[in-house]
């Protein structure tokens, strides 16, 4: 016969939670949101920093951007919110120029023409360099760059010329090169650039937008705003057809009228979003313009008064 | 001229009704102005100055360029109807560059330029009223429209000037004061209490100066509670704007008008 000893039962023990132990690190994290929460906010993710306030213990935590170290602190050194991922807290400004990350679609215009480069402004702390190497130059994907190319390197981009680009690689100083190896990069024309702040602008499945009213939009990541005339899938230029001619043209195509108000509208839609620091996606820039064409104004009058905080309440009711 | 104004009065009021410490009304404002990357404009009674940041940018000049750190270039304009005086200084007036020089020396070790090499962060000064208390209004205005641009920096920067009349210390001084009085500009960080400008244009008594020094550190600190709840501000509505973070709710605890102890004052 077999005889069960029970042994003798601890369970109470484990039912008290706050008996529980933690990893050191668990415990440190729990002492950091009680430190982030003595300001007014209740989500310690939130909390809003200016420069030169102390944020936490530099033993702890590990310092990340917009902060520096002083002896036993952690210091803020930009205006923004507090972000924190486990041991390392850093303060996202609010308002900063444009920060590359690889893989970037920026929108920028060439500043400068030097041996086999050219120099775009990205609207980044320094001007973004396009190698020779890094564009796709007619004759095929493939094809060597020979010397000639490189003297008639204007050709191709001049000063002043508008381009779409994606950030490739950084230099050792931080500054990004880009490259437009893809037929969807390359020369813009056809449209007009709006600039907005780059916060305003969040990473989108796609940045290449296109409105029903005939209207394509560039979402750049450094808040370069391409909004041009669309252009069909099928006229696009193909890779077997690859038309120098087409794809480094400085002519605009003839844009009728309706397309021009329709560019203009977009463009004021986005000045206002902007103003009024909206998040700029494409489901709010669908709805702004439902909107602005129900109240069938004319397109200057968007920029007039209160129609932009109109604008704004409206789209705030909907969403 | 100066014998018909009493700058302090048996009252113990100086001749704008304020009294020995107080300060003259300050006015933030920090609405983007044009393509600049953080603008803020500062009034400090009748002195207003207007600044637009632009940057960290690719650096102009080729030559100048530090490929460690970015360079900061400082360009003030005055504008003609500033002053009583109708008067159109040049951008190369003597006064002019002094201004400009002791903004931008002010600024470089607070900025963290290391972080921007082969960069120049343009700081554009227009100077719109003066009453007095020219450079201080420049520097407080500086501090916000860097904080605004959202260029990192060690700590704010508080400037406020202060004078002594007959043996008894004045703060914050008009151009009636300046004219007559010997003043100082003092430039603190107020975290770390330390100083980046001390600008003494005129003679002081090396006794008294110790007095004003401390008076004007600690005013430091009263500026930048000012400055602290405008930029936080500022701040909090863009948050609340993009929907991110916590709505505009009543700001900070606001205690407006500040006085400081009398602690300095029996000597």
């Amino acid at each position: 016969m077999i005889s069960f000893a029970s042994f003798p039962s601890s369970s109470h023990d484990f039912s008290d939670y706050s008996t529980t132990r933690h990893h050191p690190d668990v415990e440190d994290d729990i002492a950091m949101d009680f430190d982030l929460e003595d300001g007014d906010f209740e989500d310690a993710t939130q909390k809003l920093i200016v420069p030169g306030e102390p944020l936490t213990s530099s033993h702890a935590f590990m310092r990340g951007h917009g902060t520096y170290v002083d002896g036993e602190e952690v210091v803020g050194s930009v205006a923004g919110t507090v972000e924190r991922v486990n041991k390392l807290v850093s303060v996202r400004a609010i308002r900063t120029r444009y920060n590359p990350e690889v893989g970037d679609l920026v929108v920028g215009r060439i500043t400068e023409v030097q041996p086999r480069r050219w120099k775009v402004d990205a609207n980044s702390r320094q001007d973004a360099v396009l190698m020779l190497s890094s564009v796709n130059l007619p004759g095929g994907v493939q094809r060597r760059k020979l010397e000639s190319d490189e003297l008639q390197m204007r050709t191709f981009f001049e000063e002043g010329d508008l381009l779409v680009a994606e950030v490739q690689a950084f230099f050792a100083d931080g500054a990004m090169s880009l490259h437009t190896r893809s037929l969807k990069y390359g020369k813009l024309r056809n449209g007009q650039l709006v600039a907005v702040p780059p916060v305003l602008i969040k990473r989108l499945k796609s940045h290449f937008l296109t409105l029903p009213c005939g209207v394509d939009v560039i979402l750049g990541l450094n808040g370069y705003i391409w909004v041009s005339k669309h252009v069909k899938e099928s006229q696009q230029e193909g890779e077997e057809g690859f038309d120098a001619e087409a794809v480094y043209s400085n002519k605009n195509d003839d844009i009728d009228d309706a397309t021009r108000a329709a560019i203009s509208r977009v463009c004021n839609i986005i000045r206002i979003l902007a103003a009024q620091f909206v998040p700029l996606t494409d489901a709010v820039l669908l709805e702004a313009y439902d909107l602005v064409v129900e109240q069938e104004g004319d397109v200057k009058d968007l920029l007039h008064g209160d129609a932009g905080d109109a604008l704004v309440t409206a789209l705030g009711g909907r969403g | 001229m100066s014998s018909r104004i009493e700058i302090l009065n048996d009252g113990g009021y100086r001749s704008d009704g304020r009294r020995q410490y107080e300060l003259r009304d300050i006015t933030i404002d920090l609405t983007p102005q044009g393509t600049a990357d953080g603008s803020a404009s500062i009034t400090h009674g009748l002195t207003q100055v207007s600044v637009s940041i632009f940057g960290p940018r690719e650096a102009k000049q080729r030559s100048q360029t530090l490929h460690d750190r970015a360079i900061l270039n400082v360009e003030v304009n005055v504008l003609p109807f500033s002053t009583g005086d109708r008067r159109r200084r040049g951008r190369s007036d003597r006064r002019i560059l002094e201004l400009a020089a002791s903004i931008k020396s002010t600024f470089e070790p607070v900025v963290q330029t290391s972080l921007y090499p082969r960069s120049q962060i343009d700081i554009f000064v227009s100077v719109l009223q003066q009453d007095g208390g020219l450079l201080q209004a420049c520097i407080n205005a500086t501090t916000l429209a860097l904080a605004s641009a959202g260029v990192p920096m060690f700590d704010f920067v508080c400037a406020v000037s202060g004078g002594v009349h007959s043996a008894a210390p004045l703060l914050d001084l008009t151009t009636l004061e300046e004219n007559d009085l010997p003043h100082v500009t003092v430039a603190v960080m107020p975290r770390t209490k330390k100083v980046t400008l001390v600008t003494l244009e005129t003679r002081l008594h090396v006794d008294r100066f110790a007095d004003i020094f401390r008076l004007a550190c600690d005013a430091g600190q009263t500026i930048h509670a000012e400055m602290r709840r405008a930029v936080k501000e500022r701040t909090r509505t863009l948050v609340a704007a993009m929907g991110a973070g916590p709505r505009a709710g009543p700001g900070e605890h606001m205690d407006r008008d500040v006085v400081m102890d009398d602690t300095i004052i029996d000597y």
